[in-house]
C-alpha cells in the first residue's frame, strides 16, 4: 500500500486508486462534479483541484485534478493549499455564473450536489454582473423532469445514460458554453434506467417527476430501508413518507446487489401504497363497513376458522414471515405455494440446484464484475433490468456476453454471440455447450448446424473465462432451460475458474416461497376436488394473475369461507368472505429472500392513520393465537417468526440475522428514520388536535419514527437516508462506505442463504430436451415481459400506466403471412379454457410456432405459459 | 452605610419621574415596520401568491410550527397547496422571515392574537395571506427565477439572454 | 375603663390591624412600582385599592393543599402561629393615651418574648413542609432571629435605662420632652435593622430568598395558609414601625393641632413606607454576610452603646 503525504500527514492508501477516491476514502472533504464511483474519472470540470508537490523542498507546488491523478508511493498533497482552494472556489464561482436562481422551486434542493459544493468551496455572493445563458426544456417523458438552465455541462448524465446503462436518446448538443443535454427531439425517454438521471444529476436538470406531485424536500422525509418488490433482484432502496404516504423512492446502495442504480420500475412503482385501491378495513360479507371493528372481526374469524379445515394458498409476492406465518397456522401439510404447478416445479428445480451447494450464486455485483456472461433463455432486459445492467457492465469491462432469448432483446446490441430461438432450443444449445465443455455430457442428438456453430463460439469463450457467469431463469417456464443453466455451470472446470450462476425468478419473494418447498395451487384445486367444508386463507395472491377466471371461479365455490390478506382490491378479495388489510412494504416490516438467496429486511416507514393496516404475518399470529387460545395479548414480532421459521425450516437457517434484532441498541440510542432537520412536527397535525401526540413506537424494529435517536452511521442494513455534514445529496453515501464505491462500512446488507460447499454432490442433468417442432395451426404461447406493466404492484397506475406498452400479441412474419394477418389485426387467442383477442404485433426475429402475448396483463393468466394455442384471425 | 442611604434617597426620587407604563387597552404603543408579530403571506405585485412552497421557513423554525404542501398549477407555477402555522407554539424569532427566499413570509407588527381556545390559534393559509406586498414591494421572484413558470418565458427575466438555438453552430 | 370599652378597644384593634395589613399589600405594590417608574396595580377600583379584594379572594379560592409528604398538623399549624404571635404583640403598643390593650408593667419584655415565639412559625412550618428549600429557609430563619433578637433586645435596653421601666406607656411619657432618637441613635438603627431582620423582610428575606431557596419555608403552602404567612408578614411590619414610633420617635406624642392617634398613625405610617422603599433600593446580602454583620458589626456596637448609656445615666443621676 502506497503511503501519500496529504497537508504533510502520511496516510496509507490503496493502489491504483486515483487521488480523489483516496481523499474521500480516508474522509477528506474534497469537492468534485463529474467523477462518480460508477462512472469513473473524466476531469472536466476542474472542481476537484489539489496541489501536488514535487519533494520536500518545493514550496510553490503544481494544481492537478485529483481524479485524474494515480496515487503514488510518497506522494506530496495539499488539499488545504490556499491557491488550490482558490481555484476551487473560482471554479464553481464560474459555473454558477449561469446557474440560475432556482433553489427555492427546484426539486435537487436540500439533496443538491452543486449546494453541497457551492458551500463547500465557500463561494457565497455573485460577482458576475451579466447576464445568464438560458436554454429552452424538453419534454421527457412521465418519470423525468427536464429544467436545462441548471446544468454545470459535468457531462455525467450521458455518461450514464449512454455509457453505462446503453441508452441512445439521450444525448449532448451543441458547443462551447452552449452545450445541451437531452434528446434530439422532445419525448419520452428510452432507456428503463432514466429514473437514475435524478441521483447521477449533481444538479437539478433532471429531478423526479412523481416526486413533483407531491414535492418534500429530502429533510422531511420519513426513510426506511426497503427492499424493491418488483422482480426477484430484492435491489436496496430508500423509501420516503410524508403526511402519510410515499412520496418517492430512491436508491440504497448495496455493493452486491443494485450498485448505485434502480430501473424505473423499482424508482417509480410505489404509486400502489397510495393507491385508492388500497384495502382500508376489514370486510366480512354481509355485514356493513361500520359495524365490523376489532371485536366482531375476530369473532367472525375464530368463528370460521375454529374447528375447521383450513388450506393457505401462500404468495411470491409476501414475506417469507407472512408466508411462513400461513404455513404455522394452518399446518405444513395444508400449505400451498400460490403459484402454478409448472413454476413450483420450476423453482423447485432451482431451490435444489442453488440448495446443494455445488455452484457459486452470483451476486449482481459479481455478474458485474464477470468476464463471460451467458444468458440462457431469460429476457433479463425485461425480467430483471438491474440484472441487465450488471451484465453491460461486465462486457463493457472487455466481457463477453452471449444472449440466448425467445424474442430480441436490448442486450443484443452488446453481444459477442445470440441466438433467438425456442426455449426448448435454446436448453438444446445449452446441453451442446455443456458438452463441448464436459464430454462426460452426452451430445445433443440432431443438433442443427446453427446450434453447433454457436455452442461452439460460446464454449471457446467460456473456456477462457475466469470468471464466467452462466443466467437463466423462470419467465420461459420452461424448466429444461434451468437444467441447461446448471449443466453448464457445473461442466466448466471449478479449479481454473470462479464459476457463477443465477436464475431470475418472477417475483420478489419468489425463492422465499419456494425454498419452503409446499405443494403448488393445482395440489390445492386437486384437493378440493374431494375434501369439502374446507376453510381458505390467501396471503396476498390474486389467483386470477394466476389461473384462468373460471378456474379460479369454480375453485373459490368449493370453500365455505374464504379469508383474503391483501393491500390492494383485485379479483381474488372479491370473493372474499373475510378480508384483512395488509400492509404494503412501505408500511410493514418483513423479509424477502432475492434470487440470488440473499435474505433482506425492509422495513417500515411509517405508520398508516389506518389502525386496520397490519403485516400479514401480524394478522395471521393474531389469528394463530386466538385459535389456540395460546397467547396473552403478546405482540409478535418478525425477529420471532423468523427464530420459529429457522427451527420449523432448517434451510433457512442464518436469515434472521439479515437485520439487528429489535432490541439493538447503539449507546442505547435507536435509529432515527427522520433527519435531524425534519420539520413542522408541531404543526403537521395541528389542525386535527392542537395538542402534539406522542411519537408512534416501533417494537418490530430498532428505529424510532422520530428525528431522536443515533445520529450517526448506523449499521448497513439499518441505513433510513445517506446523510454527512455538508453532505446532503446522495454523494454522502460515500461516507458510508468502506471506500468510494466499495462495500458499505460493517458489510453490505443480506444474508446469503445459500452457500457454495466444497464437496457437494453435483446432480447431473444430462438429458436435453427434444427439439422444437412447429406444429400446424398450434402455436406456443409464451410470456413477453415489460418493464412497465408486467409486475402486478407496480401495475398499471400513474407514471408506470403511461409507459406501459399497449397489449399485443407477438408473432414471427412468416406465421403471421401463415395467418393472413398483418401489424394490428385483432386476432383471437383460443386457450385452454378461455379466449381474449388482442391486435398483431409482427415482430422480426421471433422464431416460428411461438406466440408472444403481455405478461402480467389481465385476462392472461399464467397457467397459460408454455400451453399450445389456436390463433384464428 | 451611605451609599445605602444615598441608594434609598435615589430610589425615593423616583415618586416623581415620568411613568414608563404605557396603559395598554387605551394607549397604544408605537411598533416599528420591523416589529416581529403575526406572520403573513404576501402577494407579488401582480397578485399571484409570492410563496413558492420551498420548505425553508419550515426547515429555519426552530419549534417546528410551520407545515406546509408544495403543490403546482398548470403553468408550473409552486404554491402551497396548504399551509398551517400553529401560533400556539411559535416564538416569533423571525428565522422564517429570513430563510424566506420570496420575501413571502413576513411577520409583521400585530400581536393583538390571544385567544380562549388553543385550536383557534392554528392558521391556515386562508388566514395567512393578506392582499399585499408587505415590507418588500415591487419584488417578483418568478421575474428573477430561471424557469418559466407562466410569469415570464425563459430568457426574459431579469439578467438573462434569450435561449440557446441549440441548433446554431456559431460561436 | 369599663369591660365594654376594652372589647371594643380590642376588636378596633383587631379590625384596623388586619384591615391595615391586608391594605399594605396594595400600599407595596402600588409604591414598588412608583420607584420603578410604573403605575402598579391601577385597575380594579379606584386606583386600584380593590387588588385588595382581589387577591384576597384568589388566596381563598386557591385549593388548600397540603403535601402528601407534610406533616400535617404541624404544617397547619406554623401559618397560625406567626399571626397570633404577631398580633399578641400589638398587645402593649399604646396607640393613644389609653388607647392600649394591656399596659403591661413588663410591656417591653412582653413584646420581645411574642417576637420570638414568631420563629417557631417560620421552624415548624419549613421543617413540616417536608422539603429541602424548606427546611434551609428555615433553618436560615431561626439562626437569623436568634442572632437578631439578641441584638434588639439589647438595643433596647438603652431606652429601659432611660425610661427606667418596661411599661410602654411610661416610655412614651418618658419622651415627652425629648424624643429618644435624640438620645438613642445608635438604639433606634440597631433596632431597626434587627426589625427588619425580625420580620425578614428585604434586605434581610434570607429565609425565604425567592432566587435561592425559591420561596423558603412556605414554598409548599398556597391558598389561604400562604395568606397567613402574608399577612403575618405585613403584620410584621406594622409592628416594628409601630414600635419605633414608640420606642425612639415619641409615640402618639405630637403638636396639639392633630390628635395623639392620627401623630401615632402618621409617624407609623412613614416608617412602613421606609420600609418598602428598604425593599425597593437595597439588594440582599449573602446569609453569611449577614451573620458576620450581626455578631462581629451590631453586637459591639449595641454592647458599647449599653456601656455608654449606662454610664450617662448613671452620671447624670448622680
Amino acid at each position: 500500500m502506497p503511503t501519500i503525504h496529504i497537508d504533510k500527514i502520511p496516510y496509507a492508501v490503496k493502489a491504483g486508486r486515483n487521488l480523489l477516491e483516496a481523499c474521500l476514502g480516508l474522509g477528506f472533504d474534497l469537492p468534485y462534479f463529474c467523477w462518480h464511483p460508477a462512472l469513473g474519472s473524466v476531469g472536466a470540470c476542474r472542481q476537484c483541484a489539489v496541489k501536488v508537490f514535487k519533494d520536500g523542498q518545493d514550496t510553490r507546488g503544481k494544481l492537478v485534478m485529483s481524479c485524474m491523478e494515480i496515487v503514488k508511493e510518497g506522494m506530496l498533497v495539499s488539499i488545504a493549499d490556499e491557491e488550490a482552494a482558490a481555484f476551487r472556489s473560482q471554479i464553481i464561482e464560474w459555473l454558477m455564473t449561469n446557474h440560475p436562481h432556482d433553489c427555492p422551486v427546484c426539486d435537487e434542493g436540500g439533496n443538491c450536489h452543486l449546494q453541497d459544493m457551492t458551500v463547500m468551496t465557500g463561494h457565497n455572493y455573485r460577482r458576475f454582473q451579466y447576464k445568464k445563458r438560458t436554454f429552452l426544456n424538453q419534454y421527457l417523458g412521465p418519470l423525468i423532469h427536464h429544467e436545462m438552465n441548471r446544468c454545470i455541462q459535468c457531462y455525467r448524465c450521458v455518461r450514464f445514460y449512454r455509457d453505462y446503462a446503453g441508452g441512445n436518446d439521450l444525448n449532448v448538443f451543441s458547443a462551447h458554453d452552449h452545450v445541451y443535454f437531452g434528446r434530439e427531439k422532445e419525448g419520452v425517454l428510452q432507456s428503463p434506467f432514466s429514473g437514475n438521471l435524478a441521483e447521477i444529476c449533481p444538479t437539478g436538470v433532471f429531478t423526479d417527476k412523481t416526486l413533483k406531485e407531491h414535492y418534500t424536500r429530502k429533510w422531511d422525509l420519513t426513510t426506511a430501508p426497503s427492499v424493491c418488490q418488483h422482480c426477484s433482484l430484492g435491489c436496496n432502496t430508500t423509501a420516503g413518507e410524508r403526511y402519510g404516504t410515499i412520496r418517492n423512492i430512491t436508491n440504497r446502495f448495496n455493493g452486491e446487489v443494485n450498485g448505485y442504480f434502480l430501473c424505473d420500475r423499482g424508482r417509480y412503482g410505489y404509486a400502489f401504497v397510495n393507491s385508492v385501491n388500497r384495502v382500508v378495513q376489514p370486510l366480512l360479507r354481509h355485514r356493513a363497513v361500520e359495524s365490523v371493528d376489532d371485536v366482531t372481526l375476530m369473532e367472525a374469524l375464530t368463528m370460521r376458522m375454529a374447528h375447521q379445515k383450513l388450506i393457505g394458498i401462500g404468495s411470491p409476492r409476501a414475506s417469507v414471515e407472512s408466508n411462513f406465518a400461513l404455513m404455522q397456522l394452518v399446518g405444513k401439510e395444508n400449505f400451498y405455494q400460490g403459484v402454478t404447478e409448472e413454476l413450483a416445479y420450476l423453482e423447485k428445480r432451482i431451490v435444489d440446484v442453488l440448495g446443494s451447494g455445488a455452484l457459486h450464486c452470483s451476486s449482481l455485483g459479481e455478474i458485474a464484475g464477470s468476464d463471460a456472461v451467458l444468458v440462457v433463455g431469460e429476457d433479463v432486459w425485461n425480467t430483471a433490468p438491474v440484472m441487465a445492467l450488471a451484465i453491460r457492465q461486465a462486457v463493457m469491462k472487455k466481457g463477453f456476453l452471449a444472449n440466448t432469448t425467445v424474442a430480441p432483446s436490448p442486450l443484443d446490441e452488446i453481444s459477442a454471440c445470440t441466438l433467438h430461438a425456442a426455449p426448448d432450443d435454446i436448453a438444446r444449445l445449452g446441453f451442446a455447450i455443456a458438452h463441448l465443455l464436459d464430454p462426460s455430457v452426452p451430445p445433443v442428438p440432431t443438433a442443427s448446424e446453427e446450434i453447433q456453430r454457436t455452442a461452439t463460439s460460446i464454449a471457446e469463450a467460456l473456456r477462457t473465462a475466469r470468471r464466467p457467469v452462466i443466467i437463466s431463469g423462470a419467465s420461459c417456464y420452461n424448466e429444461a432451460l434451468i437444467r441447461a443453466a446448471y449443466a453448464i455451470a457445473t461442466a466448466l472446470d471449478p479449479t481454473e475458474r470462479k464459476v457463477g450462476i443465477a436464475y431470475v425468478l418472477p417475483e420478489c419473494n419468489s425463492m422465499g416461497l419456494a425454498m419452503m418447498r409446499a405443494p403448488s395451487i393445482d395440489a390445492a384445486i386437486e384437493r378440493t376436488a374431494f375434501e369439502h367444508d374446507l376453510t381458505v386463507l390467501v396471503l396476498e395472491n390474486d389467483l386470477y394473475r394466476i389461473l384462468p377466471a373460471k378456474k379460479a371461479d369454480d375453485f373459490f365455490r368449493r370453500f365455505k369461507n374464504i379469508i383474503v390478506l391483501d393491500s390492494l382490491n383485485n379479483l381474488t378479495t372479491e370473493k372474499a368472505t373475510v378480508l384483512l388489510p395488509a400492509a404494503t412494504f412501505a408500511d410493514g416490516d418483513g423479509t424477502l429472500v432475492n434470487n440470488e438467496g440473499r435474505a433482506q429486511r425492509f422495513y417500515q416507514v411509517f405508520i398508516p392513520a389506518n389502525q386496520h393496516i397490519k403485516e400479514s404475518w401480524w394478522w395471521l399470529w393474531k389469528l394463530h393465537t386466538a385459535l389456540t387460545a395460546a397467547s396473552n395479548g403478546h405482540e409478535c414480532h418478525p425477529d420471532e417468526v423468523l427464530a420459529r421459521l429457522e427451527t420449523a425450516l432448517p434451510q433457512f437457517a442464518g436469515i434472521s440475522r439479515a437485520a439487528p434484532p429489535p432490541d439493538f441498541r447503539i449507546h442505547g440510542e435507536m435509529i432515527p428514520r427522520e433527519p435531524h432537520r425534519y420539520s413542522g412536527r408541531t404543526a403537521m397535525l395541528a389542525n386535527l388536535s392542537v395538542s402534539e401526540p406522542k411519537p408512534r413506537q416501533d417494537s418490530d424494529s430498532p428505529m424510532t419514527f422520530t428525528m431522536e435517536g443515533y445520529q450517526r452511521i448506523p449499521p448497513s442494513p439499518l441505513i433510513p437516508f445517506f446523510w454527512a455534514p455538508g453532505w446532503n445529496s446522495v454523494q454522502s453515501v460515500n461516507k458510508y462506505q468502506q471506500e468510494p464505491g466499495g462495500a458499505l462500512k460493517g458489510g453490505d446488507p443480506g444474508i446469503r442463504l445459500f452457500e457454495q460447499k466444497a464437496g457437494a454432490d453435483r446432480v447431473l442433468f444430462t438429458d436435453p430436451p427434444d427439439a422444437f417442432a412447429v406444429r400446424d395451426q398450434k402455436w406456443m404461447l409464451l410470456p413477453q415481459h415489460h418493464v412497465f406493466g408486467s409486475e402486478e404492484l407496480s401495475g398499471t397506475a400513474g407514471a408506470i400506466g403511461e409507459l406501459t406498452p399497449a397489449p399485443v400479441v407477438a408473432l414471427s412474419p412468416r406465421d403471421a403471412r401463415q395467418l393472413g394477418v398483418v401489424e394490428g389485426t385483432i386476432i383471437r387467442l383460443r386457450m385452454d379454457q378461455e379466449e381474449v383477442s388482442l391486435p398483431v404485433k409482427i415482430q422480426e426475429g421471433l422464431c416460428n410456432g411461438v406466440a408472444l402475448a403481455p405478461a402480467g396483463w389481465p385476462g392472461m393468466a399464467a397457467s397459460n405459459w408454455g400451453t399450445w394455442v389456436n390463433i384464428s384471425a | 452605610m451611605l451609599t445605602h442611604l444615598r441608594t434609598m434617597w435615589l430610589v425615593f426620587l423616583h415618586l416623581f419621574h415620568k411613568k414608563a407604563t404605557i396603559q395598554y387597552p387605551e394607549e397604544k404603543i408605537r411598533l416599528a415596520p420591523r416589529w416581529r408579530g403575526r406572520i403573513v403571506l404576501t402577494k407579488d405585485p401582480d397578485g399571484g401568491e409570492r410563496c413558492v412552497g420551498c420548505y425553508l421557513c419550515a426547515a429555519a423554525c426552530p419549534v417546528d410550527c410551520i407545515a406546509l404542501q408544495a403543490t403546482e398549477d398548470e403553468k408550473g407555477r409552486r404554491y402551497p397547496e396548504f399551509f398551517r402555522i400553529n401560533f400556539s407554539r411559535c416564538i416569533f424569532c423571525g428565522y422564517c422571515e429570513e430563510a424566506c427566499p420570496t420575501y413571502a413570509i413576513q411577520l409583521i407588527p400585530d400581536f393583538e392574537m390571544g385567544e380562549y381556545a388553543r385550536e383557534n390559534l392554528v392558521f391556515e393559509k386562508e388566514d395567512l395571506l393578506i392582499d399585499s406586498e408587505g415590507k418588500y414591494p415591487g419584488y417578483n421572484y418568478y421575474k428573477v427565477a430561471g424557469l418559466d413558470a407562466g410569469v415570464k418565458a425563459k430568457g426574459e427575466g431579469e439578467k438573462e439572454d434569450p435561449p440557446v438555438d441549440i441548433h446554431s453552430l456559431l460561436p | 375603663m369599663t369591660i365594654m370599652q376594652h372589647i371594643w378597644i380590642v376588636l378596633g384593634v383587631l379590625f384596623v390591624l388586619l384591615n391595615v395589613a391586608a391594605g399594605l399589600i396594595w400600599v407595596e405594590r402600588r409604591l414598588l412600582a412608583l420607584w420603578q417608574d410604573r403605575l402598579g396595580p391601577n385597575r380594579a377600583g379606584p386606583l386600584g385599592i380593590l387588588i385588595v379584594l382581589a387577591d384576597t379572594l384568589k388566596l381563598f379560592f386557591k385549593e388548600d393543599w397540603i403535601p402528601p409528604f407534610a406533616d400535617k398538623w404541624v404544617f397547619i399549624t406554623a401559618p397560625a402561629i406567626v399571626v397570633g404571635s404577631v398580633l399578641m404583640s400589638f398587645v402593649i403598643i399604646p396607640f393613644a393615651p389609653s388607647v392600649v390593650v394591656a399596659d403591661l408593667n413588663v410591656g417591653l419584655l412582653f413584646f420581645l418574648a411574642m417576637s420570638s415565639l414568631g420563629v417557631y412559625s417560620i421552624v415548624l412550618g419549613g421543617w413540616a413542609s417536608n422539603n429541602k428549600y424548606a427546611l434551609l429557609g428555615a433553618l436560615r430563619g431561626a439562626s437569623q432571629m436568634i442572632a437578631y433578637e439578641v441584638f434588639m433586645g439589647l438595643s433596647l435596653m438603652g431606652v429601659v435605662m432611660l425610661t427606667g421601666s418596661f411599661n410602654m406607656g411610661a416610655i412614651v411619657a418618658a419622651q415627652k420632652d425629648r424624643w429618644f432618637i435624640v438620645t438613642q441613635p445608635l438604639g433606634f438603627i440597631i433596632f431597626f435593622i434587627a426589625g427588619i431582620a425580625e420580620t425578614h423582610r428585604l434586605p434581610f428575606d434570607i429565609p425565604e430568598a425567592e432566587s435561592e431557596l425559591i420561596a423558603g419555608y412556605h414554598a409548599e403552602y398556597s391558598g389561604m395558609k400562604f395568606g397567613m404567612f402574608f399577612i403575618g408578614e405585613y403584620l410584621g411590619i406594622t409592628l416594628i414601625s409601630a414600635m419605633t414610633v414608640t420606642l425612639f420617635f415619641g409615640g402618639w406624642l405630637g403638636p396639639a393641632f392633630l390628635p395623639p392617634l392620627v401623630w401615632f398613625i402618621v409617624k407609623t405610617v412613614a416608617f412602613i413606607g421606609l420600609f418598602i422603599l428598604l425593599r425597593a433600593s437595597l439588594p440582599r446580602p449573602r446569609y453569611d454576610q449577614l451573620m458576620e454583620y450581626g455578631w462581629k458589626v451590631l453586637l459591639p456596637l449595641v454592647l458599647a452603646n449599653l456601656l455608654i448609656t449606662g454610664a450617662i445615666a448613671l452620671w447624670i443621676r448622680k
